[in-house]
């Protein structure tokens, strides 16, 4: 692949509870494409994406080795801008959180806290994010009303729409459908590869199938250590690594 | 069978009916004390009680001044405390590491909790009224109610402040928040309802609270407001004191209508409280 966008490099990380750890992780997450995660619960995959966007900063980390570069920079140093960092890594969780407030004001949250004050600007980052997550025909006329009043399927894209909101580079999406019924989860899915012809996106898929239908390239990640990393093509066709191909068949996790 | 069935009826029915008398004996008293003090007061409770000065030795006439004293001293009492009080619950919440230092000052917290009231008062008297010099003064009195009520806004505020989800933390920091940005626009707006709570019922203590007042800014009775915060005042606690054992041939009615008045001071607040609670949680988006 040409140069990556991501460049993870000998990565280990443990947490002071013990739960879930990366072990020796070497990863290069291509330019706008989609690279899924994915394995058992508790193996590390969440972990390795709020590793790449320091949100683990916000938990108790015992140890944390490796280089992460993006752009030339290496995410894990101490200097490093995290507030620049986590404008240009999005994150969408696995249950839509929206914040307690309007629709709107959920979509300017990020640009505002940067200081963006011009309400034009605001505006039509409002229309063109909701426009992006395949959202605004069914919330152009209720911008105002408080978001909770959404479904969830309507939330969760709203919280795809709040990350592009801040034109993120990349965008990490956590079980972004592990919530939501099967027509949502075809319209988030959907929304993804709209995506990424201009973003990056990682994303941890809550199936198999999810994995199989969405991914450029793919990572089989369990206990801590990556098995296999290959295109996605391949991974689910002839997985090379006798652990992937048991856990694609569902003989474990 | 049968038998044991019954039996564990019957069973259950004493445990019903214990359980409703002691829900029951604990409201008898408050509604007796209520009730007599409201049914007694009220007669006296007019316009000219509410704004006149006392007169013929206070067993006529009005109790304006201590309604106002104790206003002054209850806002008083929130200028220091409640930005205080907020302002250590949000860096106990949401600052402090877990570790022996924050453990201690939480200790103290709550042993400040657990103080006597006449401690406080005699403490107020050392520090404000004689080390100070603030004199025997709503100040005194403000500053000393203030140390008294921050324990009971410290703890409900540090509570409102954690019942905010996590969630809503991570998502604000994720999309490049500040950890104060997060605090200032999420944290702090959704847990208002439960500060306001917090800061209406440490008040309500301070409002109704003599012993502190006693030593530190109440006077038996004065001929005109107080002019500054370094005067002393009258205040309705202390006032209730005084016209009950210190004034002989008080008549009973006065008496009554001053603690009328108190009562329905503090249960007022409380009513305000639990509006405050109500509303909020109807209106909560989480």
């Amino acid at each position: 692949m040409s140069s990556p966008k991501i460049s993870v490099r000998d990565v280990s990380l443990k947490y002071s509870d013990g739960k879930e750890s990366l072990r020796h992780i070497n990863l290069e997450v291509a330019h706008n494409s989609v690279t899924v995660l994915f394995g058992p619960a508790g193996g590390g995959k969440s972990s390795l994406l709020r590793t790449i966007n320091r949100l683990n900063d916000l938990t108790d980390v015992e140890h944390l080795s490796g280089e992460i570069w993006m752009d030339g920079e290496d995410i894990l140093d101490a200097e490093l801008d995290l507030i620049k960092l986590r404008r240009k890594v999005g994150m969408v969780f696995a249950r839509p959180v929206v914040l307690p407030m309007s629709i709107g004001q959920n979509l300017t949250y990020g640009l505002e806290l940067a200081g963006e004050k011009n309400k034009d600007t605001l505006d039509r980052v409002v229309e063109s994010s909701l426009q992006a997550a395949a959202l605004w025909d069914e919330v152009a006329d209720r911008l105002d009303e408080p978001a909770i009043k959404l479904s969830g399927g309507q939330q969760q894209r709203l919280c795809i729409a709040r990350v592009l909101a801040l034109e993120p580079e990349v965008i990490m999406l956590d079980e972004p459908t592990s919530g939501l019924d099967p027509i949502s989860t075809g319209k988030v899915e959907g929304t993804l590869q709209m995506l990424k012809n201009r973003y990056t996106i990682l994303l941890v898929p809550h199936s198999i199938q999810q994995a199989a239908r969405t991914a450029d390239h793919a990572a089989f990640i369990l206990d801590g250590e990556l098995v296999e990393f290959s295109p996605g093509k391949e991974i689910f066709t002839r997985p090379r690594d006798q652990r992937t191909e048991d856990y694609i068949e569902g003989r474990f996790g | 069978m049968a038998a044991s069935v019954g039996r564990r009826q019957w069973i259950q029915r004493v445990g019903f009916a214990s359980l409703l008398l002691a829900a029951v004996l604990t409201v008898i008293p408050i509604v007796l004390v209520v009730g007599i003090i409201l049914f007694r007061g009220a007669p006296a409770i007019n316009l000219e009680f509410l704004t006149a000065m006392p007169s013929d030795g206070m067993k006529s006439g009005g109790i304006m001044p201590a309604i106002v004293g104790t206003f002054l001293l209850a806002i008083g009492t929130a200028i220091v405390a409640v930005p205080f009080g907020i302002g250590a619950a949000i860096y106990l919440s949401e600052y402090a590491t877990e570790n022996r230092w924050t453990q201690a000052i939480r200790v103290a917290i709550i042993n400040l909790a657990g103080i006597p009231s006449i401690v406080y008062g005699l403490f107020g008297l050392g520090l404000f009224v004689l080390f100070l010099q603030f004199g025997t003064s709503i100040i005194a009195g403000a500053l000393t109610l203030a140390i008294m009520t921050l324990p009971v806004i410290i703890s409900t505020s540090e509570e409102a402040i954690r019942s905010v989800p996590q969630s809503f933390r991570v998502v604000s920091v994720s999309l490049g928040g500040t950890h104060w940005q997060t605090v200032r626009r999420i944290v702090l707006p959704q847990a208002v309802p439960g500060i306001l709570t917090g800061v209406i019922l440490g008040l309500e203590r301070a409002v109704g609270e003599t012993a502190v007042i006693l030593f530190t800014a109440a006077a038996f009775f004065l001929p005109s407001l107080p002019s500054s915060p370094f005067d002393s005042t009258m205040a309705l606690p202390y006032h209730l004191f005084v016209i009950s054992t210190q004034v002989p041939g008080m008549p009973i009615q006065i008496q009554y209508g001053t603690a009328a008045v108190l009562l329905i001071f503090v249960l007022g607040m409380n009513l305000l409280a639990t509006i405050v609670r109500s509303r909020a949680r109807a209106r909560r988006q989480w």
